[in-house]
């Protein structure tokens, strides 16, 4: 349903400049969204799907009689067409939120659209997924709930049989996991719905369906993947998710995302890449993952390797995505001498120098990495010492962001302080001017003193 | 950005990491004024940190609900019929036909020639049904396996496994795998579909055929020596 029509290009209706446009206001309308906390409205995901779709097409309020003769037609028609018919005319219905209510109460209508999920029949799975699909943009949390055992059920039944996998069952299951996905964003999640997910096998099978290896598919792992994002940031029991495997599923997938990157032009690689770096992130914080962390997976530099040839695709793909990318790093590194001496010896300094001209933030988090590395002592900065790093940091001293100002302060302290000879080059390159335009910044002033300090008295 | 060129040959490497340098820390590091300490960094859900990641999100989920609301446009094919012994049922596209035949002809048993979801339903199904050392061994201990892929838990009846399945798998509470069938025949396109879950109309009446069900008597497997039982699994080889 979703990867197959990926490609489909709609009939154009107007230029290419002006679909540019539209693009951008609908971004600006999200981001106004999600300052006003509405982006987990599904309501705003709807409306505009809804006018580009269902033109002319008005949706109906079907009662308890309509309902259940869709369904009986779904379960028992004769015809083929007349059962998909009939699924089709309940799922316009169901965009309706009298309806759907009409829908959840009436007995054994979910345990019928379940079945209808589990059938042998393509088209009837098909439907009844998006019938599901619909429930789920419920902005009634009655709605919602009432789809969340069935997710449980079929997510159960669907990846029981991760062996025989065909295409419809693929298909069935991403719908599912956007349905969970919508389900784990709405406000009452954090207290109702995931401490059931979480009591539930529903973690296991979502990190079963995230393993990479010749099974994974894109699509669904990209809305599953999205899921554990939704339930990890929500930090009601991560340390259970750990013990569950998370950390090491979600890390093994960083480096399975890698080795993809590397090998196709798949434009879909960064919708996973994104939650992907964001779980990871979140877990690192956790306490239980010290424990997990004597484990060889954590220490494994390769995962350094990863993360850098992602930034690259980040930075070609989805420059946005940079300082996602930037957290995990600063995560890795921040109590880990493996993965600081990692950077070092994998030649990694230079590149990350390079992703200073990008933006601010990013140029903040590039330091803070940075300065990670050069906290760790004397042994760790002769390795940063010559090359680059003093010119790039001259540079940055050159910007107006008080942020970026300040992280290179604190950079130059560590080297000052741990690197023989650096505060020298930095006064022969001229460092004390591109201080001193510093000086009358309020959350500057000391540091650019003490630094002027040090480097004229030792 | 240009990576090392060693980058992507580790990355394909063992696991491992090199020794990390000794690690030697000056008290003055980020004292007053400086103040930097590394931190691990955590962002809770409403973080404005996701808001181009949330905001990429969305984009994408509006760009693929606009096609949902259309039918799939899929390749069709002239019509032919499934070419299984007994089983008369046609089709337009090869999906549909892939789906039909995996479903129906699949994993079929060749006692009772009723068809299972999969291959372990299948093996689950021949054991319970069609072995009599299994019912020997059951009065003694716990024999019926979970049926959930990964779940390594038995139980002594098969009711107490169904509980099971409903309480920690959240199936439903009408879920079937071996209520007995009303009528036997061989594999016909309206008697045969199987469905997992049993859809019960509000009158009661079973619909779709009944999910899983099995023969009214044991069918007795003919003679073998017990060692060899696992080594032709009676599946059937589609009869074409």
């Amino acid at each position: 349903m979703w990867s197959r029509e990926r490609g489909r290009l709609k009939p154009l209706r107007c230029g290419v400049e002006e679909l540019r446009c539209r693009r951008r206001e609908r971004e600006a309308a999200l981001r106004k969204a999600r300052r006003e906390q509405q982006l987990v409205s599904k309501r705003l995901l709807r409306d505009e799907a809804l006018e580009e779709a269902e033109e002319g097409c008005v949706a109906v309020i079907f009662g308890e009689a309509e309902i259940q003769q869709f369904l009986r037609l779904a379960q028992r028609g004769t015809e083929e067409k007349e059962r998909e018919g009939a699924l089709v005319s309940l799922r316009r219905g169901l965009q309706r939120p009298e309806t759907q209510q009409t829908f959840i109460r009436l007995e054994g209508s979910i345990r019928t659209l379940v079945g209808l999920l589990t059938s042998n029949r393509a088209l009837l799975q098909l439907e009844a997924a998006r019938c599901l699909h619909e429930l789920s943009h419920s902005e009634q949390s009655a709605v919602v709930e009432a789809c969340l055992p069935a997710t449980s059920y079929l997510l159960t039944y669907l990846s029981g049989h991760s062996s025989d996998f065909i295409s419809p069952h693929l298909t069935v299951l991403e719908a599912l996991g956007y349905a969970l996905s919508q389900l784990l964003q709405a406000k009452e999640a954090p207290e109702k719905i995931i401490p059931s997910v979480l009591g539930s096998t529903l973690p296991q099978h979502m990190l079963q369906l995230l393993q990479p290896g010749p099974k994974l598919n894109l699509g669904v792992a990209v809305e599953f993947a999205w899921c554990l994002h939704y339930i990890i940031c929500s930090q009601v029991n991560n340390a259970l998710l750990i013990t569950q495997g998370a950390l090491s599923t979600l890390g093994l997938l960083l480096l399975d995302l890698a080795g993809a990157v590397q090998r196709t032009e798949d434009a879909g690689l960064e919708l996973l890449a994104c939650p992907v770096l964001r779980g990871l992130s979140n877990l690192l914080t956790e306490a239980a993952a010290e424990a997990v962390g004597r484990q060889l997976q954590l220490r494994d530099e390769r995962v350094v390797a990863a993360l850098f040839i992602l930034l690259q695709f980040l930075l070609q793909k989805q420059p946005s995505l940079l300082p996602e990318g930037l957290w995990l790093l600063n995560n890795l590194t921040a109590n880990s001498p493996s993965f600081c001496t990692s950077l070092l010896s994998l030649d990694l300094i230079e590149p990350l120098l390079h992703l200073l001209s990008v933006s601010n933030v990013v140029s903040v988090l590039v330091l803070t990495v940075l300065c990670n590395v050069a906290e760790k002592g004397p042994a760790y900065c002769q390795r940063l010492w010559p090359g680059p790093l003093l010119s790039s940091l001259l540079d940055t001293l050159a910007f107006s962001d008080t942020e970026v100002v300040g992280q290179s302060l604190e950079l130059l302290q560590l080297l000052f302080l741990y690197q023989p000879g650096a505060a020298q080059a930095f006064l022969q390159q001229s460092g004390l001017q591109a201080l001193q335009r510093h000086e009358e910044v309020a959350q500057l002033q000391d540091r650019v003193h003490a630094l002027q300090q040090i480097a004229l008295h030792g | 950005m240009q990576l090392p060129p060693a980058l992507h040959a580790r990355l394909a490497g063992a696991p491992g990491s090199a020794e990390p340098l000794p690690v030697e820390r000056n008290p003055a590091a980020g004292t007053a004024p400086f103040r930097f300490a590394p931190r691990l960094v955590r962002f809770p859900r409403e973080h404005d940190f996701f808001e181009d990641g949330d905001v990429q999100r969305h984009l994408y989920l509006q760009d693929v609900l606009t096609q949902v609301g259309g039918a799939p446009e899929r390749p069709r094919v002239p019509e032919f019929t499934c070419q299984v012994a007994g089983c008369c049922q046609a089709f337009g596209a090869l999906d549909d036909y892939e789906h039909h035949y995996h479903a129906l002809h699949g994993n079929v048993c060749s006692f009772c020639e009723r068809a299972f979801p999969s291959g372990r339903l299948l093996d689950a199904h021949i054991l319970e049904w069609h072995d009599s050392l299994f019912q020997i061994l059951a009065e003694r201990q716990d024999m019926y396996q979970c049926l959930v892929e990964g779940c390594t838990e038995k139980f002594r009846t098969s009711r107490d496994r169904k509980e099971h399945l409903v309480m920690r798998h959240l199936y439903p509470v009408d879920f079937r795998f071996d209520k007995p069938r009303k009528s036997r025949g061989p594999a016909m396109p309206g008697a045969a579909e199987q469905v997992l879950a049993e859809t019960l109309g509000d009158d009661g009446v079973p619909s779709e055929g009944d999910a899983m069900e099995v023969c009214s008597e044991h069918v007795e497997p003919p003679p073998e020596p017990a060692g060899e039982r696992r080594a032709y699994s009676h599946r059937c080889l589609t009869r074409i």
